[in-house]
């Protein structure tokens, strides 16, 4: 052997034996690899990322940014706890930030979404959009009187577009884009005039906004299209500036003339004043809590949903309980628990025997009467709801027989379904089978020797269970039961066709909150935390049984 | 006669086969008594009955013991009819039969003949108890089927049993649901895409699942534990989960592929519903075809391989064969998850993807017409016909391997 020591092993192909090893097992792992990647990467994109798109929504806020993005930027400065409201300019940034919105119909969404932080928005929002166009005719009304020029769609155009303005127009795309969610490509055909953006930003800013959505969404021409109100209300508020009207004395570009007469009838003009026109429109517009509630949420993630989700809000003042009448969600996470721990104890105590007759019978006569465990197992879970509903319900068989018998009067018949007691009688019954298979699969391994064995040491039949059999059964109890309650805090049919309101689970909630109520965002977080509480579940069983050791009723 | 137990003695009659039947009785009379309101009435007569019932058939020798059971459920039978007619006669055979075996089963020292006999009194009771305590459990998990299959035959349209089907009158009792499952589109359309979807998410799950399993079950493979963990996730995350992620993702995931393919939205729908249930499916494909791998004998592929044979080949020729019947059980569990999932398909598809169980979910939601019932018994029907193939399949590969007597 010592020579061996001294030269490497030679393979076949003459290469060392230690290498030629290591890339054979290479080759092997690369093999396993190249099999399992399809599925895997099938996985990843079908439900791995999903699932992770779900935990994004629970924190991803952009809605309020991406629709108001000026002002929350404006907004950022006040604060919230002096009792002074923001200042104009922060109101001139809602206004054509809402006025762009209310074009794109957005502007009742935000509303919708901050709604879930604080009641009554969505009805300012609704209500404001409608008098945007109002607010922004003050203005248009007297400019067209002092010069007809301001009536004409393809005056606006010439006196707009220009050369250099290209930053800003794709700088107004991309606001357009996150607004919308669409990407706004397209040629506008209108390229607005540097010149014009630094002597009259906001007239021009509001132009470029009207051109792009006039192109991409609605597939017109710019320069045959009149402009909006909002256009007219930024043009007033540029010659509110000294600085621009001297500008405008000496500027002689196009429509010099028209806005030389707006310079000169200035005071014809009635004085920019947003705040006062929100307030007019809606008088919570000039309350601080709504401008905290909307500089809370201006974040672009926010922990809100998952603080909701917690019956917690987020307030200006910090996180706060909500009040006792809105909390919900504890109770009900609360209750999921509690009745899903009931389900697992009722499957024990149902389940236990069963098995252990299983275990103990002989091979024959155990699979017959396996075959009862394992029918309900395959048949439909609808089937099985179904005909709990056909036992349970007041006019059911259950209450049917009990009157027969005279056990219950015709007319107080038991209300056995539509509540706690209804989803936890079905649930048993639906997941008993996968109580009962993990605990055979741990008893079929216990030796019936052992009890003998206690037995003849003098033990009586009690002590023989509880000291000798029952501890060995123990991994089964802990296999099934959390296989069971996994499975039991994230049903959703049964407690939906058998809870009523009282027997409904959280995850009733979630599937209320995705179809009905539209508040995703909540939906994904109530989701996410469901997750969490199933992962660490998950995480134990592995501890305790092993993934690889998940047995199936075959 | 017990193995465990060759000499059953024959209990005595009146210290103990009169006074245990005769609390049986009293418990049949109590509840009689109950329906006609005089139960302690019932209770007394009861007893009596089943005393006399004990000593009358304890008299009786020479005869078989189930002609002793049928002869007391006919006696009943006809009291029941006279006293309650058609409902009396089911009542009082079930009594009947009950009260026949019990006596005979009491008297002649059958129930100590299943444990040894050196067994004290409350040890035999117990065992007994144990075991009515399990006939209960299967009663329960079994039981509550078969009402759903009676009324699947009512005549009216209602989710409980009408006095004419509890007379088994045959005015009661119709095929018109099973009629109405069949003959409208409401029903024929969710089981044709029931029977698209299904079976297409299996063969996406068995065909990707078959060959993770197999890369899984080599001896060295990088990161198996985190790799399994993931492949076993959708089987873990809960449903309404998997639903609301699916939902946020699949939504976008349709609209770009049919803005960038081209692709018709129905043609999407169908994509969206298939992908969802076959990734659902994959965890039982994995799990079954690992299971059986573990058993797999390596050194077959090796001897193939030693012949000639590629390993293309070798898999269908060899391994394929043999773990067939694992792979076909895993591919029957992701079709009946595909086929019996709502959740998902509630969230993910839209009208034109309605599933069977969807449609069954909206008509128990909003209790339309006892088809539902129909189309549960047949449900049934197809889970009992799938139950013996696998179970069959089972057997066939125990046998293979040599694990079982039969």
């Amino acid at each position: 052997m010592s020579d061996t020591t001294q030269e490497p092993m030679i393979a076949a192909d003459g290469r060392p034996l230690k290498q030629s090893l290591a890339r054979a097992l290479r080759r092997q792992k690369l093999r396993a690899l190249a099999l399992i990647a399809p599925l895997l990467l099938f996985v990843m994109v079908t439900f791995i990322i999903p699932i992770l798109s779900m935990l994004f929504r629970s924190v991803e806020n952009q809605i309020v940014s991406n629709t108001l993005p000026h002002t929350v930027v404006a907004l950022q400065e006040w604060d919230s706890a002096q009792s002074e409201l923001p200042d104009e300019e922060v109101f001139r940034h809602l206004y054509f930030d809402l006025f762009k919105a209310a074009e794109a119909k957005e502007h009742s969404r935000l509303g919708t979404r901050l709604n879930y932080e604080k009641t009554g928005l969505s009805s300012v929002f609704r209500t404001t959009g409608r008098r945007l166009d109002d607010m922004g005719e003050v203005f248009q009304d007297p400019l067209e009187d002092i010069n007809e020029n301001f009536k004409n769609g393809a005056f606006w155009y010439e006196m707009l577009s220009g050369e250099g303005g290209e930053e800003l127009l794709e700088s107004r795309r991309t606001l357009w884009a996150r607004l919308t969610g669409d990407s706004m490509a397209g040629d506008i055909g209108f390229v607005p005039s540097s010149q014009m953006a630094d002597m009259l930003p906001w007239t021009t800013r509001a132009y470029t906004d009207f051109a792009i959505w006039t192109v991409v969404e609605e597939e017109d021409v710019v320069a045959e299209e009149d402009p909006w109100e909002a256009v007219y209300a930024g043009l007033a508020y540029d010659l509110q500036s000294e600085e621009t009207r001297a500008n405008i004395a000496s500027y002689g570009g196009p429509g010099a003339e028209a806005l030389k007469d707006a310079v000169a009838n200035f005071d014809k003009l009635p004085k920019v004043d947003f705040k006062a026109a929100f307030a007019e429109a809606k008088e919570d517009w000039v309350t601080t809590d709504l401008w905290a509630t909307v500089q809370v949420f201006s974040a672009d993630y926010t922990p809100g949903y998952f603080l909701n989700a917690v019956d917690l809000e987020l307030t200006p003042e910090g996180v706060q309980a909500k009040p006792e009448n809105q909390q919900i969600y504890m109770q009900l996470f609360m209750r999921t628990l509690w009745m899903a721990l009931v389900i697992t104890g009722s499957c024990i105590v149902l389940g236990y025997p069963v098995a252990w007759l299983l275990a103990n019978l002989p091979m024959r006569t155990a699979n017959t009467l396996m075959i009862l465990v394992l029918l309900p197992f395959w048949t439909s879970l609808l089937v099985r709801t179904s005909a709990w509903k056909v036992l349970l319900q007041q006019q059911g068989v259950i209450n049917d027989i009990l009157v027969w018998l005279g056990f219950v009067d015709d007319a107080n018949r038991l209300i056995l379904m539509n509540n706690a007691t209804g989803t936890i009688i079905a649930m048993t019954h639906i997941l008993l089978p996968f109580m009962i298979l993990p605990l055979y699969s741990v008893m079929k391994t216990i030796p019936p020797s052992y009890l003998r064995a206690a037995k003849s040491l003098g033990a009586t039949n009690w002590t023989a269970f509880w000291r000798v059999y029952f501890p060995q059964s123990v991994p089964g109890i802990g296999a099934g039961s959390i296989l069971v309650f996994i499975l039991a805090i994230g049903y959703y049919i049964t407690p939906e066709i058998v809870g009523g309101t009282d027997g409904i689970f959280i995850s009733n909630r979630i599937a209320y909150h995705i179809s009905s109520s539209l508040n995703w965002g909540l939906a994904a977080a109530l989701g996410s935390i469901l997750l969490v509480v199933v992962l660490v579940l998950y995480w134990a069983y592995d501890k305790i049984v092993g993934i690889d050791n998940v047995k199936l009723g075959g | 006669m017990s193995v465990l137990n060759p000499s059953v003695p024959k209990p005595d009659l009146y210290r103990f086969t009169m006074p245990v039947v005769a609390v049986l009785g009293a418990i049949f009379g109590f509840i009689t008594g109950n329906i006609f309101g005089s139960p302690a009435i019932g209770l007394v007569l009861g007893a009596i009955i089943g005393a006399a019932l004990a000593a009358g058939l304890d008299r009786i020798t020479g005869m078989d013991r189930w002609k002793k059971i049928w002869g007391t459920a006919a006696v009943f039978a006809i009291a029941g009819l006279i006293a309650g007619g058609v409902g009396g006669l089911v009542g009082g055979t079930v009594v009947g039969v009950s009260m026949g075996w019990f006596t005979t089963w009491i008297s002649s020292g059958k129930y100590r003949a299943s444990v040894p006999s050196y067994y004290t009194a409350g040890q035999v009771l117990w065992h007994n108890t144990f075991l009515f305590i399990c006939a209960f459990v299967f009663f329960f998990l079994i039981a509550p089927l078969f009402p759903v299959a009676w009324l699947s035959f009512n005549a009216e349209d209602f989710f409980t049993f009408t006095p004419e089907m509890l007379a088994f009158k045959a005015e009661g009792y119709s095929l018109k649901h099973y009629a109405d499952f069949l003959g409208s589109d409401e029903w024929m359309v969710p089981l044709k895409n029931s029977l698209i979807i299904a079976p297409i998410a299996t063969i996406i799950s068995v065909s990707l699942g078959t060959l993770a399993a197999i890369g899984l079950s080599q001896s060295h493979v990088p990161g198996r534990q985190a790799i399994m963990a993931i492949l076993i996730s959708p089987m873990i995350v809960p449903l309404i989960i998997s639903a609301t992620g699916m939902f946020f993702f699949y939504a976008p995931l349709g609209n770009w592929l049919q803005a960038n393919l081209g692709l018709n939205q129905a043609f999407v729908g169908y994509v969206k519903v298939i992908l969802a249930h076959a990734v659902l499916g994959i965890p039982f494909v994995i799990i079954t075809v690992t299971a059986t791998l573990v058993g797999f004998d390596r050194s077959l592929t090796r001897a193939a391989a030693n012949m000639g044979a590629d390993p293309v080949t070798t898999f269908f020729r060899i391994q394929m064969p043999l773990i067939l019947p694992g792979v076909i059980s895993g591919g029957l569990f992701a079709f009946i998850t595909s086929f019996d999932e709502v959740v998902v398909v509630l969230f993910v598809g839209s009208a034109r993807q309605q599933t069977l169980p969807w449609q069954m979910f909206t008509g128990l939601r909003e209790q339309i017409s006892p088809t539902i019932l129909a189309a549960a018994t047949i449900l049934v029907t197809i889970s009992i016909l799938l139950l013996t193939t696998v179970e069959l399949l089972r057997r066939r590969s125990e046998r293979l391997r040599g694990m079982s007597p039969g």
